[in-house]
């Protein structure tokens, strides 16, 4: 209180703090929308200008404009450009689809209490806070083809080792199978909340006029649940799409030379930092930001309407 | 954004509450399910917890051996277990160094995204401002490798690649946005009369905000905090273009174990063990708060 009071004594001070209190609407908010806008609008715009040349090598390297090449040779390009693009979408509705379905089956299970049920959201943590490059690493281990713990249990039951993410017919797979780990426990924490947000007189209702525990959860659980579930299925796959720490740590093992397991995030990345392709790789972050948008654009639109 | 957020704090509040509720009222054979039922449903989570934790597990087991044991299947439970690759790792591999500089940058970065994000949140509950929240779920949607490059430019230009300055900013950008998404749930739970009543008794608007809404929110901003430093701390992509020889942070560290040509399994387990370890320890003491962080933050927008 007093140091408001003194504060106010000084004309200057009085005077700045009152424009503060008039604006404090954006006094309080500009710092933080400046800070992100800085960091994503205006090197997006960068972005943009460098895709229509033909910057590369040096950063210092004068460029010419080839305008509209690089979108040409990136969208013509077969060999590695489409496999990608491929590989990213199978990549994100195949783990996506596993992380809902199980994420689904373990939230539904967890609704009701039981003994034990705080033990399993502990565990449900660990994958979650688990630093990416370490949990790369971890299954590097476990899935390596000599010494790895997979093979070892898939020699318990007599069945012939594999070569996991070393093979590149089984490499996408099997990180398929580690985004599942690691992921599908983010499904579960927002199904269980909008689980729990749920009116209990529908089923109880549906209850009492004799409907099976698969109607109820058919007919009246997943109705109420649909905009939750759109949430969690827009998170994920924005994610899923992004994956990167996973898949660069374990690119050099995944069949070598070979791009085999490359996605659009991976190879964006090789662009710009290996081959230091700069017009070429703007180019292809831009058409890869824009596939992002869609399927966002796509999946808002139904939650939207699921919501009415 | 209200209008379409769908986990708001009230029912992540009501989760909690409701847990506890239930785990009260809870006595064994006393629902309505069958018993056929509870079993399945006891074996099916208990081997869905086991499968989260048995990799972790397998991790830290094959830490604590040595390179012969690692290879020897014979060995898989059986061993002697040693510190030795511990002892390795913090010994010849410079791991304090790479530490210390993840903790700088994570505190640093979770400070100033406090310092902007907690005011703009405030601002942006109070007055509604659902459009400039827009921004910020934009930049959950970006991919980070299309900022990387113009980011390298303009960074490099400043002469600030290589320098902690370039790694706190690029981690203030998945922070500032992650604390702002928390927090406006946190000032919706913040009875504006409360407000009215600190201006009745002569405070400021930015007065009352900063004396009597803002200790309201500290468990807020704990978990923010929290959220921002786990973030931050397990961030690869950024350091790994960022940062220099003298502040690589440990993801980045840990990286740099793999490409040589066979790999020193028993060292490299001890580094991925000690860098997640932190994290899990902040996961157990703050759950109920890492889980409300991770809903309400993730499922807003």
């Amino acid at each position: 209180m007093t140091a408001t009071t003194t504060l106010r004594n000084t004309p200057v001070l009085t005077r700045a703090s009152d424009w503060a209190n008039k604006h404090r609407k954006w006094v309080l908010a500009a710092p933080a929308i400046i800070f992100v806008l800085a960091l994503m609008v205006l090197p997006l715009a960068y972005t943009m200008v460098l895709s229509f040349t033909d910057a590369q090598g040096s950063i210092q390297r004068a460029f010419d404009f080839v305008w509209l090449d690089n979108y040409v040779s990136i969208l013509t390009d077969t060999t590695r450009f489409w496999p990608a693009v491929w590989r990213t979408l199978i990549f994100t509705v195949v783990a996506v689809s596993l992380e809902m379905t199980l994420g689904m089956a373990v939230a539904l299970l967890m609704r009701k209490p039981f003994m034990g049920r705080r033990a399993v959201r502990v565990a449900m943590l660990l994958p979650l806070v688990a630093t990416p490059v370490a949990v790369a690493m971890m299954w590097l281990l476990i899935f390596e083809p000599t010494i790895g713990f997979a093979n070892q249990v898939l020699g318990w039951f007599g069945i012939a080792p594999q070569g996991w993410i070393s093979d590149p017919a089984t490499a996408l797979p099997t990180l398929m199978l580690v985004d599942v780990w690691q992921w599908t426990p983010m499904v579960i924490l927002i199904l269980l909340a909008g689980l729990v947000g749920l009116p209990e007189e529908q089923q109880e209702a549906a209850r009492i006029d004799g409907a099976s525990n698969w109607q109820r959860f058919w007919h009246v659980t997943l109705p109420m649940l649909k905009s939750t579930i759109i949430a969690a299925l827009l998170l994920r796959s924005i994610d899923a799409m992004k994956t990167f720490d996973l898949l660069y740590v374990t690119k050099g093992t995944g069949g070598g030379s070979s791009h085999e397991v490359e996605t659009l995030n991976i190879y964006a990345y090789a662009l710009s930092f290996d081959y230091n392709e700069y017009g070429m790789a703007s180019a292809l972050v831009l058409i890869y930001f824009l596939l992002i948008v869609a399927v966002l654009v796509v999946l808002t639109m139904r939650r939207k309407g699921a919501q009415r | 954004m209200s209008s379409t957020s769908v986990i708001t704090r009230e029912t992540v509040e009501a989760v909690q509450a409701a847990d506890g509720r239930r785990e009260r009222r809870h006595r064994p054979g006393g629902s309505l399910e069958s018993r056929q039922f509870s079993v399945f449903r006891a074996v099916f989570l208990a081997v869905f917890g086991l499968l989260c934790i048995l990799p972790i597990a397998w991790m830290i087991l094959a830490s604590l051996k040595t390179n012969i044991d690692i290879y020897d299947p014979a060995k898989t439970f059986s061993f002697s277990p040693t510190l030795r690759n511990y002892s390795a790792v913090f010994e010849q591999e410079n791991f304090l160094e790479f530490l210390v500089n993840s903790l700088i940058i994570g505190v640093g970065s979770t400070l100033l995204a406090l310092v902007l994000g907690v005011p703009a949140a405030y601002s942006i509950q109070r007055f509604s401002m659902g459009k400039s929240s827009v921004l910020i779920l934009l930049s959950r949607v970006i991919p980070h490798v299309t900022l990387l490059v113009p980011w390298y430019f303009i960074f490099a230009s400043l002469g600030l690649v290589g320098g902690y300055s370039s790694l706190v900013i690029s981690h203030m950008f998945i922070s500032v946005p992650l604390i702002v998404w928390v927090m406006i749930g946190v000032f919706e739970g913040v009875p504006e009369e409360l407000e009215e009543a600190a201006r009745v008794d002569g405070l400021t608007h930015i007065g009352a905000f900063l004396r009597i809404i803002l200790p309201l929110a500290v468990p807020g901003i704990a978990t923010s905090a929290m959220l921002s430093f786990i973030f931050s701390w397990n961030n690869f992509v950024f350091a790994l273009v960022l940062s220099g020889t003298d502040t690589r942070t440990l993801p980045v560290a840990v990286f740099n174990f793999i490409g040589y040509a066979s790999i020193d399994w028993g060292a490299l387990m001890a580094a991925c063990v000690s860098i997640t370890a932190p994290m899990m320890v902040i996961a157990l003491l703050g759950q109920k708060y890492v889980v409300a962080g991770m809903t309400a933050g993730a499922v807003k927008g």
